[in-house]
């Protein structure tokens, strides 16, 4: 039985390391759960990001958070130009094509990584890496305080981009009738990127908020892929809300299970919990029904 | 006549001069097989490792290659376990078929299991590069050969050195934590671990143990930070020593010393470089090299002028390839039972470890041994045993604050 002391503090770091899987999974559930893409290049997409974050400190000096007005940006170009270049064209409109083609663009991405930035792994270290927050007793170190509020406004970003923004009704409408989208005159191949786009470009906020607390190597996106996928069908698909109700969720799951089942045993609950909510709630926690 | 006369003479020149090189038969190349991570979740070691495998081949080939075999030249063959052991066993058939004459593998232990199992169905002469596990030399494998310590030794000789520090400080640490990855090298360290440090007087307070890759360490240095021991002990790979270590210092744990065994990262130049506050006064007892061996200090040089890194996974590499390429040197022949039996009744001591000439029972070098280190003033120094030690052990840890 674990010291209860140590209770609180563990749950506030669940819910801070939630925050970062969460900005993982809401560019994820943009493309997977409004678009269907299923992106298995998600993880090498953040890899790409972690690493030009990491570039841009060590050659030029930038603070990963001032990155923010970069690599997203740079990310968004990514993105838009991998879907329209790549993914649709080697698709022709067929889902497992989709599928194939994230897969081959992932193990691409994660070789050209490895033949130009070698299996290190490489780490940046900033004034505040060490820097923490004094929270209920518990020391919450200060990029994890940084990135729960990142995934906030981030969150909240999107939800304004696809109520508010013509783009995000164009999205959503896409999403629901794509004939019907294209008969009223969208331009449904520049939506369709333009979604990608901002997807991926969401990973470049998570790498500019992750970076000062993490690493990176070209391997490094395979231990976030899995868990964004289940929070983006856990919160419920295509659902920015959701997405962080489902980070939080599998952020404390795992801190709670780490502590009362062992380090190593404590992840069975992410998964426990996923197919619990599977079973009484199939469109995920915050999902509307088909 | 004269033109034909001369034409001739010159032919006759030229097959006593010239076309001897090229006519005759070049000494066929000596293949090793190397197998290792080089991508997957453990990549960087697999990487450092081929490295310093094809770093002993050059220098074996450029100092005139197998002289025995009329100077044949190695020949590296290149396989990717991508840290699975059953892609090691996979890459160990290609090389056989492809008529690899010994391998040496596979960085892991789990891998190097596989791989060295594979290779006994065709008695092919295999060296065990970094592997700890006893259990691969346990097996009465007759092809399977390891120049370096496994882990009961390294965990015996942990707890000796740990236990003549402490009591040179006046036994100020009482319990330990063993922290360790779920992989058969850090599973076999820990339980190792938990039935010898009694024995010394260190109470065990509790053994964590985590999957690879772990995203976070918070929560188990909180369960740390609660049990308040004095001594922990991590047994990890490097990414995840990376985020444990920092880990410590964010939720400012205090601890007698931090005493890795098998450390992924105490015995590092890169974290040292990369981390000097964190990993200052970090304990190991590691692999490592003589720092009083001239031979060690030019092979560090000479890596370090590759742009490599030199860790320990360079150096035992190194050697396993210079160990095979000895027995086949010694042997003369590229057959297999030569090897073996060359391999077998090695006493082969260019290698600059604190080991002594090579000495071999059941496949293992039994003069293998670890060495204490600590980071100090940012550098790695052998702080255990004396003979080979650059500095004095600094221990309970100065507080960093």
């Amino acid at each position: 039985m674990p010291d209860l002391a140590i209770v609180v503090p563990s749950l506030l770091n669940g819910i801070t390391t939630g925050a970062l899987y969460a900005l993982v999974a809401l560019g994820l559930t943009l493309i997977y759960g409004v678009l269907h893409i299923i992106n298995f290049a998600h993880g090498a997409l953040l890899m790409i990001g972690l690493y030009a974050v990491y570039f841009l400190n060590v050659q030029f000096g930038v603070d990963p958070y001032a990155a923010l007005l970069i690599v997203p940006p740079l990310m968004f170009a990514i993105g838009y130009a991998l879907q329209r270049g790549i993914i649709t064209r080697s698709s022709h409109g067929r889902d497992e094509n989709i599928l194939l083609a994230t897969l081959g663009l992932s193990i691409v991405i994660e070789n050209l990584a490895l033949y130009f930035f070698k299996s290190d792994t490489r780490i940046i270290d900033t004034p505040y890496s060490f820097e923490t927050v004094e929270v209920l007793g518990a020391f919450l170190p200060l990029p994890k305080v940084i990135a729960f509020f990142g995934a906030l406004a981030t969150a909240a970003l999107f939800w304004l981009v696809m109520a508010r923004t013509d783009l995000g009704k164009a999205i959503r409408a896409l999403a629901k009738e794509r004939k019907g989208a294209a008969l009223v005159g969208i331009d449904t191949e520049h939506v369709y990127a333009m979604s990608f786009g901002l997807g991926i470009a969401c990973l470049g906020v998570a790498a500019c908020l992750l970076l000062p607390s993490y690493y990176v190597t070209p391997q490094v996106g395979h231990g976030f892929i899995l868990i964004a996928f289940t929070i983006v069908v856990l919160g419920g698909m295509g659902s920015f809300v959701g997405a962080l109700l489902g980070g939080f969720t599998i952020g404390i799951v795992e801190a709670m299970g780490g502590l009362f089942l062992g380090e190593s045993l404590g992840q069975i609950g992410i998964f426990l919990i996923f197919i619990l909510v599977l079973i009484f709630r199939p469109a995920g926690l915050l999902g509307h029904k088909a | 006549m004269r033109r034909r006369e001369f034409l001739a003479t010159g032919v006759a020149a030229l097959g006593v001069t010239g076309f001897p090189a090229v006519l005759r038969a070049q000494p066929a190349p000596v293949k090793i097989g190397l197998i290792h991570p080089v991508t997957g979740f453990i990549a960087f070691s697999g990487t450092q490792s081929r490295a310093g495998a094809q770093m002993a081949i050059e220098e074996i080939n450029a100092a005139g290659g197998i002289k025995s075999l009329g100077g044949a030249m190695l020949e590296a063959v290149l396989g990717d376990s991508q840290g699975k052991p059953e892609l090691g066993a996979a890459e160990v058939t290609k090389m056989v078929e492809a008529g690899v004459h010994g391998i040496v593998a596979g960085y892991s232990s789990a891998i190097s299991l596989a791989t060295s199992q594979e290779a006994a169905k065709t008695n092919t002469p295999h060296v065990v590069d970094v592997g700890v596990a006893d259990d691969i030399m346990n097996r009465g494998l007759t092809n399977t050969f390891r120049f370096a310590p496994g882990y009961s030794k390294i965990a015996s000789a942990a707890v000796a050195n740990l236990d003549t520090i402490n009591k040179a400080a006046g036994s100020p640490a009482k319990t330990a934590l063993v922290v360790h990855e779920e992989s058969l090298f850090g599973t076999g360290s820990a339980k190792l671990l938990s039935v010898e440090l009694p024995k010394i007087g260190i109470e065990v307070v509790d053994v964590i143990k985590h999957a690879n890759p772990t995203r976070d360490f918070t929560n188990i240095v909180l369960q740390i930070k609660s049990k308040k021991p004095d001594i922990i002990i991590p047994a990890n790979y490097y990414n995840e020593y990376i985020l444990f270590a920092r880990t410590l210092q964010q939720q400012k744990v205090e601890a007698k010393a931090i005493y890795s065994v098998l450390g992924g990262a105490a015995s590092n130049y890169q974290f040292v470089k990369e981390f000097p506050d964190v990993a200052d006064q970090i304990m190991d007892c590691n692999h490592w090299f003589n720092p009083k061996s001239e031979l060690a200090l030019a092979r560090k040089k000479a890596a370090e002028a590759k742009g490599l890194v030199y860790t320990y996974e360079v150096f035992l590499t190194y050697n396993a390839v210079a160990y095979l390429a000895d027995a086949i040197e010694r042997a003369g022949s590229t057959d297999k039972e030569k090897v073996i039996a060359a391999l077998a009744d090695s006493t082969w001591d260019q290698h600059g470890m604190p080991y002594g000439a090579t000495k071999v029972e059941n496949g293992q070098n039994i003069g293998a041994k670890p060495v204490n280190t600590q980071i100090l003033n940012n550098d790695i120094e052998v702080i255990y045993p004396a003979e080979f030690a650059s500095a004095e052990a600094v221990f309970p840890m100065k507080s960093n604050a």
